[in-house]
């Protein structure tokens, strides 16, 4: 397989492509620093397989994948793992490599990108967004990916950087926005009542002027937001 | 406190020396680049840009397995993103730590 290595890093270019030499199906064609000049050559050549890192100043590797009509096999290299739902969400990616990344599971995920056949989605799947898998949604925290039994979620809480994420059994903090979170919630069971939460409206006690009592917490609801808390309700 | 190993260098190259020297080489000539990025950072209160840098160098902090540290940096960087210098201390610490071991190579 032809690939190219995408990292702003000098250091992790050197060791992906090390990594690479020690499988003889790969072929590194080309490293580039930065996403930009990996477009201009992609515009011109084709290859199988990128190694994309997704942390890089101004043009993330999320953002790369978007600029691509028909993307390559990728797999993704990072620092962190605290991007790994969001590349569930594209069938580019076969696989997710957090750093430093050991030669065994480097081969392993060679092993990924030559089981998988060749790319025709673009860009997220929206038959997969929201569900992520089934009714599970996963989150990260403290590099771990948890999983969450959706309909347990009675209310989530942004706190600037931070969501609260709260469940029947736990609560979670997460590294993550309310927007992000919105789009993996089913809309049939959670709504955003104000800026700051998304409630299941099936855990609603009951609501109050502009108020709603879930559990035994008391969340606003915001005047704009009012109108489709009340659609939702079966009034009688 | 941790010391820096080149375990992980060893492991990758298979024996290889020249690719070793040519890592070491590598991460000699980044290192101060990021490192003195992040410090002018730092310096002028730009905290979400140095939580980039924060974000690049962790790379290195466990290439050189040094793994308290890199998880010490894993939480200055999200302190950083939060616009707090919690961390800092012992950043520096470990940046000096590398510093120095790159010195010796």
């Amino acid at each position: 397989m032809n690939c190219i290595i995408i990292d702003d890093e000098a250091t992790a270019r050197t060791i992906i492509a090390q990594l690479c030499s020690q499988v003889a199906s790969l072929n590194v064609v080309e490293e580039f620093p930065n996403a930009i000049q990996a477009i201009k050559y992609l515009n011109q050549n084709d290859v199988d397989l990128i190694f994309l890192d997704i942390h890089m100043p101004d043009f993330t590797g999320f953002d790369f994948i978007q600029t691509l009509k028909n993307p390559p096999k990728i797999i993704l290299t990072t620092s962190d793992s605290q991007f790994a739902i969001e590349a569930f969400e594209y069938d580019c990616i076969v696989d997710y490599l957090v750093k430093p990344i050991e030669l065994p599971r480097f081969k392993k995920a060679i092993q990924k990108a030559e089981n998988t056949g060749s790319n025709t989605v673009e860009s997220p799947n929206p038959e997969t967004e929201g569900t992520v898998s089934g009714n599970d949604l996963y989150v990260n925290i403290d590099r771990r990916l948890i999983k969450i039994d959706i309909p347990s979620i009675y209310l989530v809480e942004a706190k600037g950087d931070y969501i609260h994420v709260k469940t029947e059994t736990q609560n979670y903090t997460v590294h993550s926005t309310l927007k992000k979170i919105e789009e993996k919630l089913p809309d049939s069971l959670f709504l955003k009542i104000h800026r700051s939460y998304i409630i299941n409206v099936q855990k609603i006690i009951d609501i109050e002027d502009n108020s709603v009592l879930i559990k035994k917490d008391v969340i606003p609801v915001s005047r704009s937001n009012r109108p489709e808390l009340m659609k939702r309700l079966n009034l009688l | 406190m941790e010391k820096p190993n080149l375990s992980y260098i060893h492991k990758l190259s298979g024996g290889d020396k020249t690719f070793e020297n040519k890592l070491i080489t590598i991460m000699k000539s980044e290192f101060p680049e990021e490192k003195s990025i992040y410090f002018k950072n730092i310096e002028s209160g730009n905290l979400k840009e140095a939580s980039e840098n924060v974000h690049k160098l962790k790379h290195k902090i466990s290439i050189l397995g040094l793994e308290k540290c890199y998880s010490q940096a894993v939480d200055y960087e999200e302190n950083l993103k939060d616009n707090l210098s919690e961390g800092e201390v012992d950043f520096k610490s470990t940046l000096q730590l590398i510093t120095d071991y790159l010195a010796t190579l």
